[in-house]
Order: C-alpha cells, then sequence, then structure tokens
C-alpha cells in the first residue's frame, strides 16, 4: 500500500509495519474462510452431510471454538524428539505462506511487495514449505512421521519442476516476471486478435494451466497427492506428533496455501485483481480488485477441493512417474508451443 | 533370516506387546515397523509387524488376538437362544449371517426343517446382511485409498438397510432374530414394499461407487497388480469368498453347498474374476452386492405364505450328536461344528470363522510390497476383527 | 467369467460428476419455484440430533416395560438373560379364593423387579420368554443417566414405561400369525 493511497505520509518502518499486520490477516482470514466455506461446507455437502451447525448460526464459530480448543492443549514434545527442530518446523511452513501472499497484488496499489521478479520470487520461496516438512519429520522421532517427510520432500521438489514450467508459457506471453505486469497483460491482451474479453491466460495458456492446477495440487500435499499424510496408513504423516498450538500452525498453513496458490494461479491465469472492461488506475479498484480476487480464488479453491474430496491418493512412485515422465515433458511442450505462437503472431 | 534372529525379534514383539518400552531392533537389512493394534487402517485391532526396506516390505508377521473374547468357551456355558444373540457379535457388520449357520447345525441335530416361509425371510435377511457389510466394505476401501466421500454414501445408503432390518427384527446390529425351527416373528405390515425401495437405493449406490472408485484411474492404478494371489495358494491357504472367487475358482456355498437357505430357488450367478489382484476382490463384492439386491427382490416377490415357526418344544434341548454347517458369509465360509450332549445348551462349539483364515494368507502376501501396498491389500483382502479374533 | 467394465467418459471426469451432483442434491433439494434456494438442512442425510428427532419402528429395542400385575415370579427371565441383568425377588402370599367357598391360593407376589440396562445386551430373550405377557418392547431409547447406578430401572419406573409400548403391527400378506394384544 503506498502512502497516497492514505493521503497521508507514512515513514518507511510503520508502512512496514502496516504491511506485516496485513499480510497475517490476510493469510488468517483466507485461511479461515477456505477452512469454513471447503471444508465445513463444500466437502459436508458433497458427502449428503451438514457439517457443524452447532457453534455459532450455520457453524460459523466453528473455527473458532476449533482454535481455542487447540491453543489451550497441552504442548507434548516427544522425549527423543530435537526439540528446537521441532518447534521451528510449523513456523517454517507458515513462513512460506506469508512469503508468498506477500507478493500478490490485490489492486493497482493494493500490494504488499511489488518485485520485478514476482513470480520467480515466489516460485522460489514456495519451497521454504519443504524445508519445514522435512524438519518436522525427522524431528519428531517417529518412524511415521519420518517416512510422511520423506514422501514430501521427494513429492514436492519432484512437482516443482511442472510448475515452474508451466509458468514459463505464462511469462513468454506477458513479456514480464512483475505480477502486476502479468495482471496488466491480461487485461489488456487480446487472442488472436479479438480483445472483448482480454487475454486470461486459461484461454491460451490452457495446458500450462491444466499442469499448474495439477502441481499445485502436489505441492499442496492435497489428494490426490497426499501421500505424505496419507491418513489411514501413516496417522497423520509428518504431523503425527504435532499437537496443540504447534498443530494449529500446521492446519492454517495448510489452508493458507491453498489459498495462496489459488491467487497465485488466479493471478497468473484467471486475470488476477483485474476485470475486462475496467479502468485499471482507479482508486475504486483499491476496494474492487481484492473481492474480484477473493472470488477468483475461491474458483480456484474450489476445483482444489472438489478434486481433492473425489479421488483416492496416488502412490508415491506412481506421483513420481507422473511428474517426470508426463507433467515435464507436457510442459515442455507447451513451452515449444507458446514460443512458436508468440514468434508468428 | 536366522533361527536366532527370528527368536529375537519375537522376544521384541512379546515384550513390546506386554505394554513395556517400545525397543526397536534397527539391524542393517531394515526398520521393522508396527501397523500396530491401534490403526486407521486395520478393521480394529489387528496388529501388523512389518520388517521395511525403505518403502518395500522385506518381512511381514501377523498378530491378531487383541480382541478375543473367548466365544468358544463362552458357548460352553450359554443356552442356544442365548448363543444365537452372543453370535451376532462376531461378524458384527453382516450380524444375522452369523445366526444362521449355528441355527442350521442345531436344526440338523434335531432333524427339524424351517417352513418355506421362514426360510425365505432367513435368506432375505441373509443377503441383506452380506449387503450392508460388503456396503460399508465399499465405503471403507475409498477411505484405505484416500477418497473420503464414498465412505459417506455407504454409510447414508445402509442405513437405510439397517431400517429395514431394525423393522423386522427390532435391532439394527444384532438383529438376534433366528430361532431352532424357524423365526421369532413374522415380517411387518408394508416391509416388502419398503425392501424393494431400498434395494433400488443399493443398485444406485453401486452405480455410484463404480463411478467414483472402480472407474477411477488412480484407483485402477493402486489396485490392480497389487497383492496377486494365484488359485492354488488362495486355496492352499483356505482363502474363502469374495477373496476365492477373485482368484478365478468359481466356487460358491449358496450354489454348490446344501443348507437350508433358498438360494437354490431363485435365479443368480457366481461372479468371479480371473486376476486374482486386489481390483479382482473387490470388483467382485461390487458385483455381489448388486446380485443380493436380486436376489432380496426375487425372494421378496415369491414370499410363500405359512407359518414362521416349526413345532418345536418350549424348552429346547437338541438331542446328542456333533454336526456341521458352514454357509457362505459376506466375509467367506463362516461354519459351525456343533457337538451337542443333549442339554439346554451345546457342549463345544468350534466356530471356523473367514477372516481367520482369510489373513493368513497376510505373510506370503506382504513379501515385497510398498508400505501404501500393505494398505490396498489389508483393504482389499476385507476381514473384521471380531470375525479372526472370535 | 469376468467382465472388466469400460467406462464410457473418463473415470476421472464421472467421479467428479458424482460429488458434484451429490453437492447439488444436498444444496438445492426442493423442485418448482424454490428451486434455486439453498436448503441443505433439507437435502442432507443428517438428522439434527436433538432439534429434530427419528422416530425408530414400533418393534424397535429401545428399553423393556414391565406390567406388573401379570408377573407371577416365574424368574424365567432372569434365567434366561446371558448377562443375568434382571434381579427378581418374591415371595409366596396366600390370596382370597377365587369363589366364595373355596381353599386360599398361595400366589407369588413380586417384591423386587430391576432390570440393570448398563449390563443389558437388548438381545429380548426375556421378552420372548416370558409366558404371562408382562414383558414388552420399547422403542423409547433416551434414557441416559450422568450415574451408572441410575440406569438400573426398578419396578416403578419399568412400569412406567409401559405407557409407550406401541401396539403391536399388523403382519404381512401371507402370514399366519395372530397380532397379540398389549395389556394396558
Amino acid at each position: 500500500m503506498t502512502a497516497s493511497l492514505l493521503a497521508i505520509e507514512l515513514a518507511y518502518w510503520q508502512q512496514t509495519v502496516l504491511r506485516s499486520v496485513g499480510v497475517l490477516a490476510a493469510v488468517l482470514l483466507l485461511a479461515g474462510t477456505l477452512v469454513y466455506v471447503f471444508l465445513f461446507k463444500m466437502m459436508s455437502f458433497m458427502q449428503s452431510r451438514l457439517g457443524p451447525m452447532e457453534a455459532g448460526p450455520y457453524g460459523s464459530m466453528q473455527l473458532l471454538a476449533e482454535v481455542g480448543k487447540w491453543i489451550q492443549k497441552e504442548d507434548i514434545i516427544p522425549w527423543r524428539a530435537d526439540r528446537r527442530l521441532f518447534a521451528m518446523a510449523p513456523y517454517v511452513v507458515v513462513l512460506a505462506v506469508f512469503l508468498i501472499l506477500a507478493a500478490v497484488p490485490f489492486g493497482p496499489d493494493a500490494w504488499f511487495t511489488d518485485l520485478d521478479v514476482g513470480i520467480f520470487y515466489v516460485l522460489a520461496v514456495s519451497s521454504i514449505s519443504v524445508l519445514g516438512i522435512l524438519l518436522a519429520g525427522w524431528a519428531s522421532a517417529n518412524k511415521y512421521s519420518l517416512l510422511g517427510g520423506l514422501r514430501a520432500a521427494g513429492q514436492l521438489i519432484a512437482y516443482e519442476l511442472p510448475m515452474v514450467l508451466a509458468v514459463v508459457g505464462v511469462v513468454i506471453q506477458a513479456g514480464t516476471l512483475n505480477m502486476q505486469g502479468i495482471v496488466a497483460a491480461q487485461a489488456d491482451g487480446e487472442i488472436f486478435g479479438f480483445s472483448g474479453i482480454g487475454n486470461p491466460y486459461i484461454i491460451t495458456q490452457f495446458v500450462g494451466f491444466f499442469i499448474f492446477l495439477v502441481s499445485m495440487q502436489a505441492e499442496l500435499t492435497q489428494a490426490p497427492f497426499d501421500m505424505p499424510i496419507a491418513e489411514s496408513e501413516l496417522v497423520s504423516g509428518y504431523m503425527t506428533e504435532y499437537s496443540g498450538m504447534r498443530f494449529l500452525l500446521f492446519f492454517i498453513a495448510e489452508f493458507a496455501s491453498v489459498g495462496a496458490f489459488s491467487a497465485v494461479a488466479a493471478t497468473l491465469f484467471l486475470g488476477g485483481w483485474a476485470l475486462p472492461g475496467m479502468d485499471l488506475d482507479a482508486d475504486y479498484m483499491n476496494v474492487v480488485g481484492p473481492i474480484v480476487l477473493l472470488v477468483k480464488i475461491m474458483l480456484v479453491s474450489f476445483v482444489v477441493f472438489w478434486v481433492r474430496f473425489t479421488y483416492p491418493r496416488f502412490r508415491e512412485d506412481q506421483l513420481q512417474q507422473l511428474a517426470w515422465k508426463f507433467l515435464i515433458p507436457l510442459s515442455l511442450v507447451n513451452i515449444l508451443a507458446t514460443m512458436a505462437l508468440k514468434v508468428a503472431w | 533370516m536366522t533361527v536366532t534372529e527370528r527368536q529375537q525379534l519375537a522376544y521384541v514383539d512379546a515384550q513390546a506387546a506386554e505394554g513395556r518400552v517400545n525397543v526397536e531392533l534397527e539391524t542393517d537389512e531394515g526398520m521393522v515397523i508396527n501397523l500396530g493394534p491401534q490403526h486407521p487402517a486395520t478393521h480394529g485391532t489387528l496388529r501388523i509387524t512389518a520388517k521395511l526396506d525403505g518403502e518395500q516390505v522385506v518381512w511381514a508377521d501377523v498378530v491378531p488376538g487383541y480382541m478375543h473374547r473367548g466365544y468358544e468357551k463362552l458357548t460352553e456355558v450359554r443356552t442356544y437362544p442365548q448363543i444365537t444373540t452372543l453370535v451376532n457379535r462376531i461378524d458384527w457388520l453382516g450380524s444375522f449371517a452369523n445366526e444362521v449357520p449355528f441355527i442350521l447345525a442345531a436344526e440338523r441335530l434335531m432333524e427339524i426343517e424351517a417352513p418355506p416361509r421362514a426360510r425365505h425371510i432367513r435368506t432375505i435377511l441373509f443377503e441383506m446382511a452380506r449387503i450392508a457389510n460388503i456396503v460399508l466394505f465399499l465405503g471403507d476401501l475409498g477411505v484405505q485409498l484416500g477418497a473420503v466421500t464414498p465412505a459417506f454414501y455407504a454409510f447414508r445408503d445402509r442405513e437405510h438397510v439397517l431400517d429395514q432390518i431394525e423393522a423386522v427384527t427390532g435391532g439394527r446390529f444384532h438383529p438376534n432374530f433366528d430361532r431352532i425351527g424357524g423365526l421369532r416373528d413374522d415380517l411387518p405390515k408394508g416391509w416388502v414394499a419398503d425392501t424393494k425401495a431400498v434395494m433400488a437405493r443399493i443398485r444406485d449406490f453401486c452405480d455410484e461407487v463404480e463411478a467414483l472408485l472402480f472407474g477411477n484411474e488412480i484407483f485402477q492404478a493402486r489396485t490392480r497388480g497389487v497383492g496377486v494371489i494365484p488359485p492354488e495358494v488362495a486355496l492352499s491357504y483356505g482363502l474363502t469368498g469374495a477373496n476365492l472367487r477373485a482368484t478365478g475358482v468359481d466356487w460358491d456355498l449358496r450354489r454348490d453347498g446344501d443348507v437350508g437357505l433358498a438360494h437354490r430357488e431363485v435365479d443368480w450367478r457366481v461372479w468371479t474374476h480371473p486376476d486374482g489382484d486386489s481390483f479382482a476382490r473387490c470388483w467382485v463384492r461390487l458385483q455381489e452386492t448388486r446380485e443380493a439386491t436380486g436376489i432380496v427382490d426375487q425372494l421378496c416377490d415369491g414370499l410363500p405364505g405359512g407359518p414362521i415357526m416349526a413345532k418345536v418344544p418350549r424348552i429346547i434341548k437338541v438331542p446328542a450328536g456333533e454336526a456341521y454347517v458352514a454357509t457362505e458369509n459376506p466375509l467367506g465360509v463362516t461354519g459351525y461344528y456343533l457337538v451337542s450332549k443333549g442339554d439346554l445348551g451345546p457342549f463345544r462349539v468350534k466356530i471356523r470363522s473367514a477372516s481367520f483364515s482369510n489373513v493368513s494368507i497376510v505373510p506370503w502376501l506382504l513379501r515385497g510390497v510398498y508400505v501404501p501396498d500393505i494398505i490396498t491389500i489389508l483393504a482389499s483382502l476385507y476381514f473384521i476383527l471380531g470375525d479372526i479374533d472370535r | 467369467m469376468a467382465e472388466i467394465p469400460t467406462p464410457k467418459a473418463p473415470g476421472l471426469v464421472k467421479g467428479l460428476g458424482v460429488t458434484l451432483k451429490t453437492m447439488a442434491k444436498t444444496m438445492f433439494p426442493s423442485r418448482g419455484v424454490r428451486t434455486l434456494v439453498p436448503a441443505p438442512s433439507q437435502g442432507a442425510a443428517t438428522v439434527q440430533y436433538p432439534h429434530e428427532k427419528e422416530t425408530p419402528p414400533p418393534r424397535a429395542r429401545g428399553v423393556i416395560a414391565l406390567k406388573e400385575d401379570n408377573c407371577t415370579v416365574c424368574m424365567l427371565c432372569a434365567r434366561s438373560c446371558p448377562d443375568w441383568c434382571i434381579y427378581i425377588e418374591g415371595h409366596k402370599a396366600t390370596a382370597p379364593p377365587r369363589r366364595p367357598g373355596g381353599r386360599p391360593r398361595t400366589v407369588n407376589e413380586l417384591d423386587r423387579f430391576d432390570i440393570d440396562y448398563a449390563l443389558c445386551m437388548y438381545c429380548g430373550i426375556c421378552v420372548e420368554v416370558c409366558p404371562f405377557d408382562a414383558l414388552f418392547w420399547s422403542p423409547e431409547y433416551e434414557y441416559s443417566e450422568l450415574r451408572l447406578a441410575d440406569l438400573l430401572h426398578d419396578k416403578e419406573r419399568l412400569g412406567q414405561w409401559m405407557e409407550t409400548v406401541p401396539d403391536f403391527e399388523p403382519y404381512e400378506a401371507g402370514s399366519e400369525q395372530k397380532v397379540r394384544k398389549v395389556p394396558r
């Protein structure tokens, strides 16, 4: 948020504090909304049931109750666990989510940071959560957690490549790594000369979108790629030994990262905070933009959770085969096709 | 493995099982994990010790017995009606099916035949027990493999079957309805029509599960070729039920046995599958559920009139003798070997439970499989702890 | 004989269709004018206990009721219970003769008839063996207590359950059973 937004001059440190609090609020609210709408309600409706209904009207206060419950639980650390790593792991995973969300623009002037290497930075920091998961798996001194952590490491590293390659197609078309630039390119662009709806890359980069969605599903360790948390085998995988506040952090990180990645996907493929036909520099877009982006986040998250609640999970080696033998070649072909078409048109 | 190493591991197992410090023996070959008695994957308190090399199983062993309730000892000090109610709880999901072979064995010793109406209703409830059991298996299959949604559909549609069983017998899970000579009571008015509607719902559920699970490429990738059992091995381990039919052996006691149920009077088929892998086992059970709904429909249509109970004395004393009756229960072949000395209760009852034999193949089957495949195999073999441990 | 099914649409897509359809049916169960009003409370299979309650069928084995007048303290129910959860005490008493000029009769009088529902298996053997129609099933199920000892229902409480016992239902066509009557 630049100073001109509030029409008062803020010192740099004041801006930083505001932005930090803003990111915190964004992450928590996003996680809370996604948990309520998708985990409590959409999953329940897909399973012919109602979900939580007692805590608050239609169960809206359930998350608050659960947060309160987890906070007041006893802090248990296994006696053979590495205490410092054990304590550090949830924070590392949550950190990754903050860092991703900090680079996503919500409006023409409503952003936390506007980096020139926006999307490059986002893809880079998304791998910090892998470290956190590995830490959790190792530090738990539990064989199941170790198995889960190792599986997660292999899976997350394998699926970063298709994600990066899918984004390359977008970057080629937009011509910039800057997130605001990508939004502008989609709003102002044309599809083969037709400029009515701009150029949302979901239409022209549909292969890239598909690859990005699949890789996103794997990066978020959601079914069908949730081997690391395979509930029926490893209880909770790397999260098994975590209880109370630490588990709450993992939980928030899981859903906030769904939101963060959906925000990135919405920005890259659905047009971000802009809608075709809207004035991109107007001041009111700083209010309308976040709302538009939220709607798009919900759309992408809906697809993510829809797939999660429907499919069984892949086995680890099948997962790796899918990444290396199918997604990466496909994304390379996608890049080649994008380059050819970009040059030809 | 050398003998001493096996003894070492057995000692460690015994120590850990007594609840003392869980000593892990880290050998060079691999890590020993415990799919312990409390685990989401095992349907109850079954313990599987597996030695892993990375993600592959080198050696596995099954440790049952955590749920042993002493049924065979209990039957020595109970009367026949009391035993009928107790054996409901052996295979608690298809509970009416447990009563049937026991009652049939007693009827064989008494040389009584239940009237045709009782036979038909017995068969209807027997098949409904099969449906209730296998529908839950189909739901649980999804959960074991990661798909959470089919489980809820299974419970939702199974409720209707349980409602029908409750409308007749008074109990959803433990009917306690079979009696020597017939059944306890007759059907209430309107039951037949309601049951046929419920069977239609179960068929819809089977279609839903087929679309959601069986047609799913991920499910097929997880289950095809996993846990293949050749038919000779299956027969030598005593596998029965859908597990055996999924290896290609065409054997079903409902058609091939000669017990007092009404299966011979209706039109149905036995489903087999040549592959013998996990997909085959699950698929055979799905088809059997559909077939069972057809059997129930036909039996409901052709329900004969008549008494519900043969002429039996008030106080039943089964004459001395021995009889073994086995039926094709939802889990496999369940048999009761009844030894009577002419008292109010039996002298000895030996229960041949299907899951105990089905689970005996697990050590052979789990060699060389990956850890996730352990879950797939256990889920597809389908056992119920009450049936293993009795 | 095996017919391996070949799905017409890719299974992945069909599966998504099933869950979406269920979600739509749960959220929008109504037909007609109110089609687009989300009403998940009606569409879902959940019965929101204790706000809504399900009625079990009349034969449901909820609780056992005692008709004290019919009980002759024959002890058959207590003997046949698999858990021995029925506690009966009675004494012999002399009752006046049935007709004037007859001799006095010895009858059993019931002192104590307790059923311990903490032990009861709800099997119904006691109800079945009673030769004098003194025990009946009632579908009532809401009698949870805070103390385990309160689950021991005495004579008076068991008599109160008689009010909740439903009449016996008529039978399906083809049955030769006679419908019994509940003594009120």
